[in-house]
């Protein structure tokens, strides 16, 4: 019941923090330089053609109007149209967000299921060779700017190499449309289609792995404290006393009660994966929410501006939300106190 | 006569930060089968590390075991390969921990902890049981330490369970295996006086009925009157001396021992030494 109730006050807390956002980011948008009629027309278009542009788009109105309008579209479930593209937000988020959202996964995927371990062999063999190698590892990946390990990467492993695709989703050549969940692994998988499975699980790994690096050095990093601490507890000693082989003591009674601040991290370093992934959409051609972003800032599209920040902010929400879930899950004193 | 338990002549050191010192002296105690003994002595004077020699938990290093034999059913352990020590434990020789609060694990259930334990020792025995099989025998035994309701109890996280009631599950789990010999280290002292009381009479019941030898290691000796037949005491790691219980009381031998008596009405503000019984 606790927990149920730190549940609730989480997804309330979420609500006004997304509020919050949204009017942030409302009044970023307008604030900065540079007017986006006159950057959608061109800098040949009369002042007049600007004017109309500019009353059609609201942008002549008070700040506060303009907000309520946006507000009140968003309740709709209508982001407005897009100057870049000319077509509706909510059309460009939806073809989109699958791409973004199947990379950012992938990468969790990869930053959870290879940092943790790393952080496992790390305190298992503190102070020797390989905790060293590790340690060096997670410092390098944290240094590392994730634009030059894309560039890196896509050189080395797709031009040199030739062993994985650079650019897109999947090859051009291939007929496939992701038409139930619009994430190439699932769609591909339910349709039955393992050439179009495997073609997209090559084309993901090089931008995941390149987004993935710097969580993973950070999940290896946190994992190694947690469990070196683990291991000093009691209950640890007792299980060896009791006779639990030391294989059981450290994937099982170590692993588990290690897991929690791992686990809470990534859900906040997935903001920074948003971040990242603005970039390493742009070096790998990845069709995604994030790179659609970027161009159209810098375009001062504010209504997809705007669409792309709230779509991430719901999105960071919910993996946020899930997360504490499995932290309920994972620790049982969570679940029962609501606290650890 | 042989001892189930012969610690002869144990002598360890510890070295921390380059510098090593003595941390046990030469010592000597025999625990019989079937027989109840105490080891007392202040804090610091070297009872867990006794107690960890005994049951091979002592990490080397920092620790170092420099001479001595510990003889447990004719054989020498300290001889003995690491795989046939681990096999001892739980099976021949259980520990029940002091401190119930941290010496559970907090993140799975009783009968996950309890069943696991039994698993390995099966194994180590090459005897096998079902899952099933495995669980009435963790609530045959949770019942055997009175737990009143051993389904929920074994279904329940550390958490949910009462100080007294999980230093009664980590008793459980040392009996799981039905061992000869039972070393408590300071059982219960980080239990409110009543509930210490109820664990010691626990303790004594159960090495009685089933005719276990016990090593009671305290720093009280009121536990000791009430636990055991037979007690050595020790100070700054060395057994100071060692006599009957009734004897020890009546005429103490050595200054160490005349000032742990005469510190017990002292200190539970009582008339006799310390008894822990309410
Ligand atoms: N891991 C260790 N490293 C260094 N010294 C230790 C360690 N464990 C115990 N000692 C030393 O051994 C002595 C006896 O400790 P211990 O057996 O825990 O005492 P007791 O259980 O009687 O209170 C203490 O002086 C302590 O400093
Ligand atoms: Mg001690």
């Amino acid at each position: 019941m606790e927990f149920l109730s730190f549940l609730v006050k989480r997804v309330l807390w979420s609500v006004l923090v997304l509020v919050g956002l949204s009017m942030v980011i409302f009044v970023i948008a307008r604030v900065v330089p540079g007017d986006p009629a006159r950057m959608a027309l061109g800098p040949r278009a009369s002042p007049e053609q600007v004017a109309t542009m500019q009353a059609e788009l609201g942008l002549d109105r008070p700040l506060l109007q303009q907000y309520a309008l946006f507000i009140e579209g968003l309740t709709r479930g209508d982001l407005g149209k897009s100057l870049l593209t000319e077509r509706p937000v909510n059309d460009d988020i939806r073809e989109t967000f699958a791409a973004t959202f199947e990379l950012v996964l992938c990468t969790m995927i990869l930053a959870m299921g290879f940092g943790v371990p790393l952080g496992m062999i790390a305190a298992y063999w503190k102070d020797k060779w390989p905790d060293t190698a590790v340690r060096f590892f997670a410092i390098f990946a944290a240094v590392t700017p994730s634009f030059f390990l894309a560039l890196l990467l896509q050189i080395l492993a797709g031009y040199v190499l030739h062993l994985l695709p650079t650019t897109g989703r999947l090859p051009n050549a291939l007929e496939f449309e992701a038409s139930w969940t619009g994430l190439l692994l699932i769609d591909s998988l339910l349709a039955g289609r393992l050439d179009v499975f495997g073609e997209a699980l090559r084309h993901l790994l090089l931008p995941s792995l390149s987004l993935a690096a710097a969580t993973m050095g950070q999940m290896a990093r946190l994992t190694r404290a947690s469990m070196i601490d683990v291991s000093r507890q009691d209950y640890i000693e007792a299980a060896r006393a009791f006779g639990i082989p030391e294989w059981l003591r450290v994937t099982k009674y170590m692993l588990r009660p290690s897991f929690v601040p791992p686990l809470t991290i990534m859900g906040l370093e997935f903001a920074s994966l948003i971040g990242g992934a603005f970039v390493v959409e742009m070096v790998f051609a990845w069709p995604g929410m994030a790179a659609y972003g970027i161009r159209t800032i810098l375009q001062k599209d504010l209504n997809a501006v705007m669409g792309v920040v709230m779509v991430s902010g719901v999105f960071f929400v919910l993996v946020n939300l899930t997360i504490d879930v499995l932290v309920g899950f994972v620790d049982p004193r969570v679940r029962i106190r609501g606290r650890r | 006569m042989s001892a189930l338990l012969s610690v002869r002549d144990l002598s360890v050191d510890f070295t921390t930060y380059g510098q090593t010192h003595q941390v046990l002296h030469s010592v000597s105690l025999d625990v019989p089968a079937h027989a109840q003994i105490a080891l007392v002595g202040e804090s610091g004077s070297g009872k867990t590390v006794t107690m960890k020699a005994i049951m091979g938990l002592l990490r080397q290093p920092p620790a170092h075991i420099r001479s001595g034999q510990i003889i447990y059913d004719g054989r020498d352990l300290l001889t003995l390969a690491d795989s046939e020590r681990v096999a001892l434990r739980g099976t021949a020789m259980s520990m029940v921990f002091q401190d119930p609060m941290s010496s559970l694990n907090p993140v799975f259930t009783i009968a996950d902890q309890m069943s696991t334990i039994l698993k390995y020792a099966d194994r180590r025995l090459g005897r096998s049981r079902s899952a099933r099989d495995r669980m009435v025998r963790v609530h045959e035994v949770l019942s055997q330490v009175r737990m009143r309701d051993p389904e929920r109890v074994s279904a329940s996280y550390p958490i949910m369970l009462s100080g007294g009631m999980r230093q009664r599950v980590l008793i459980a789990m040392a009996l799981l295996s039905e061992p000869a010999l039972l070393i408590a280290d300071e059982p219960g002292t980080a239990l409110d006086v009543t509930t210490q009381a109820q664990i010691l009479r626990l303790l004594k019941d159960l090495v009685t009925q089933r005719g276990l030898a016990l090593l009671m290691i305290t720093h009280n000796l009121g536990v000791v009157r009430e636990t055991s037949s037979y007690v050595y005491v020790m100070n700054r790691g060395r057994v100071v001396e060692q006599a009957e219980t009734a004897t020890l009381f009546s005429s103490p031998q050595s200054d160490y021992t005349k000032s742990l008596i005469a510190a017990v009405p002292r200190l539970t503000g009582g008339t006799h030494y310390g008894t822990v019984m309410p």
